[in-house]
């Protein structure tokens, strides 16, 4: 076994750790934001994708490069927003919601309604 | 390693420290949009620092700048677009499709990687690890586990779990495949093994999720959102960057967590789960209500009386309130009779809801403060002293045959919603939830059903109050 490889290990195991201990305080109000921020946050396979470009110089690689950073660069960007979006409606008290909001929401909710079954949980 | 390669991998670390203190400040409602935004930060030095290193190595073609930088803005328009517009109710669907693509994404580093040094002179694997095909399995099988758990979400594919005859025969088989062209990898250069471990491990996902049914899918996402993480950390080991391999390692503990937490809110273990279970009809054992069971229904008049002149009122949430789109309705309720002094608090069991924490941010969308969310075990002391405990579209979670042995889900922590004084249950019909059992809290003595869609039901309840108090 490699020095880099034995490397690579501690630094996997010792993140590891780290995420259960800082994960395992976060509470259930925010486990669905807590996953969203987690998917962004492996989103960093965009770093990985970039690299493809490297050594990429045959059609092969050039369309598996295009790919992981399509897939890559919608996993971040995407996380992030939507990450973002869910966070900030978490407020410690109540606010008037803005006028037009409500109505924009219902039309919304209008759609695809019948699709979701009765839920019985 | 040259002072330049060491000083990227410095910076990646500091992405990597940015993620764990972005995680780290999600522990309080608070401090967690600071939180995201260190994290983005992370990224954008991560991300940044790799360009740095692409121009710097200087062996970009230009092809290859064009598709990196085609590929990457054709996916940030993608994921800002259904970011911006995704309903709160579809979170679960948008979830399951980043973690498709991250694993994806993952699995083709590794592919890329395998036929890189497959197509070098001499077809040396050096750097062919063990790594290298955990990635390819473990991504390929997320990629389309989740693109199947998304479409069951999103009604595309039925929700109820699909068997097929000699399923498991099947998957074992496939199982097999992958592992034996694996092994067969790591030996030997070989194209063809590579493509039957990529085809077998995208067969082996779907048949995963297929026989899954959709009251499973908190269990489900959690797990594939492991899966991910998992796949990325590998990739991280293929080209050797710690910023991948903290990230990755970090979202495998994270996903990991939340699956044993869902699984524990069931009380069933994993391989129960990925087995296929509640709604195939081989666990439901029926419990008889005995005949006389005396069902009490109510009308709105009545249960504005009663929720007007409580004290305290607890509010027990599940997920047919979002299916019927009342949890906007359900906060003007709640805030009506706050300010009539009744205290409110939102009883919320895990899961309620399609993901882990999903009926938190739904209340959440529609204006209820997040100190009214509670969770189970700091709710469950409280029911004794509510008036009014008001069930909306929740039913297994409340059923108390899961305190007694023998019935389908026994041992299942629930909502102690029979300890409150009085019980309104706002449901349809006399249907079964899940489980396929009745639910004994219908027939206690201290128990009104409100039958009619939740949506209308908080609507009359509201107007009534109204009139009420005027």
């Amino acid at each position: 076994m490699s020095t880099a490889l034995v490397t690579d290990l501690t630094i996997f195991v010792l993140a590891l750790l780290v995420g259960i201990e800082v994960i395992g305080k976060v509470p259930a109000t925010l486990h669905t934001p807590l996953m969203s921020a987690a998917n962004s946050i492996h989103g960093v396979v965009l770093v990985g994708a970039l690299l493809i470009g490297l050594t990429a110089h045959t059609t092969v690689g050039y369309i598996l490069a295009f790919v992981a950073a399509f897939f890559a660069a919608a996993n971040v960007v995407g996380g992030y927003v939507v990450t973002g979006r869910m966070l900030k409606m978490f407020r410690r008290k109540a606010q008037p919601a803005p006028a037009q909001a409500a109505p924009a929401q219902a039309a919304l909710n209008g759609q695809g309604q019948d699709k979701v079954q009765e839920a019985r949980r | 390693m040259n002072t330049f390669d060491t000083n990227i991998q410095l910076v990646y670390i500091l992405a990597a420290a940015c993620f764990v203190v972005g995680l780290h400040l999600m522990n309080s409602p608070a401090t967690a949009r600071r939180g995201n935004q260190v994290s983005t930060a992370g990224m954008i030095i991560a991300v940044v620092i790799t360009l740095v290193l692409l121009i710097h190595d200087g062996t970009v073609t230009a092809v290859g700048w064009t598709v990196l930088i085609i590929g990457a803005l054709l996916g940030s328009v993608v994921g800002l677009y259904s970011a911006r517009t995704v309903q709160m109710t579809a979170m679960p669907q948008l979830v399951s499709m980043f973690n498709a693509v991250g694993g994806g994404a993952a699995a083709l580093v590794a592919v890329y990687g395998y036929i890189h040094d497959e197509s070098a002179p001499g077809g040396v694997l050096g750097s062919t690890s063990v790594f290298t095909v955990l990635d390819v399995i473990i991504g390929s099988v997320t990629f389309t586990g989740s693109l199947i758990a998304a479409g069951k979400l999103q009604g595309i594919i039925t929700s109820s779990p699909v068997m097929i005859r000699g399923g498991r025969a099947i998957n074992l088989a496939i199982a097999a495949i992958a592992l034996g062209s694996a092994a067969f990898m790591l030996t030997t250069a070989s194209l063809p093994a590579l493509l039957l471990v990529v085809l077998a491990s995208l067969a082996f996902g779907v048949l995963m999720v297929l026989p899954i049914g959709g009251a499973d899918m908190p269990v489900v996402i959690s797990l594939l959102n492991a899966f991910t993480g998992t796949a990325v950390a590998m990739a991280g080991f293929v080209i050797q960057n710690w910023g991948l391999i903290i990230a990755g390692a970090l979202v495998g503990a994270s996903g990991g967590i939340l699956t044993k937490l869902m699984a524990d809110a069931m009380n069933r273990s994993l391989g129960n789960i990925i087995m296929g279970g509640f709604g195939t009809g081989d666990t439901a054992i029926a419990v008889a209500v005995s005949g006389d069971a005396q069902i009490r229904s109510i009308a709105a008049d009545d249960a504005a009386i009663q929720l007007a002149y409580a004290s305290k009122v607890i509010i027990v949430p599940g997920y047919g309130l979002a299916a019927a789109q009342a949890q906007h309705g359900v906060a003007e309720l709640a805030a009506l009779l706050e300010d009539r002094g009744v205290e409110v608090s939102y009883a919320i069991h895990p899961v309620a809801g399609r993901m882990p924490g999903h009926m938190n941010v739904l209340l959440a969308e529609a204006n209820v403060p997040y100190p009214q969310l509670k969770e189970m075990d700091e709710i469950n002391p409280e029911f004794p002293r509510a008036d009014v405990a008001l069930v909306i579209g929740a039913n297994d979670v409340t059923n108390p045959a899961a305190r007694r042995p023998g019935t389908a889900i026994s041992g299942m922590p629930i909502l102690d919603v029979d300890q409150a004084k009085s019980i309104i249950v706002v449901k349809r019909s006399m249907g079964h939830g899940y489980a396929g059992i009745d639910n004994e809290l219908y027939t206690n003595p201290k128990t009104s059903m409100y039958f009619a869609d939740a949506k209308r039901a908080v609507a009359e309840m509201t107007a009534a109050v109204k009139t009420l108090v005027g």
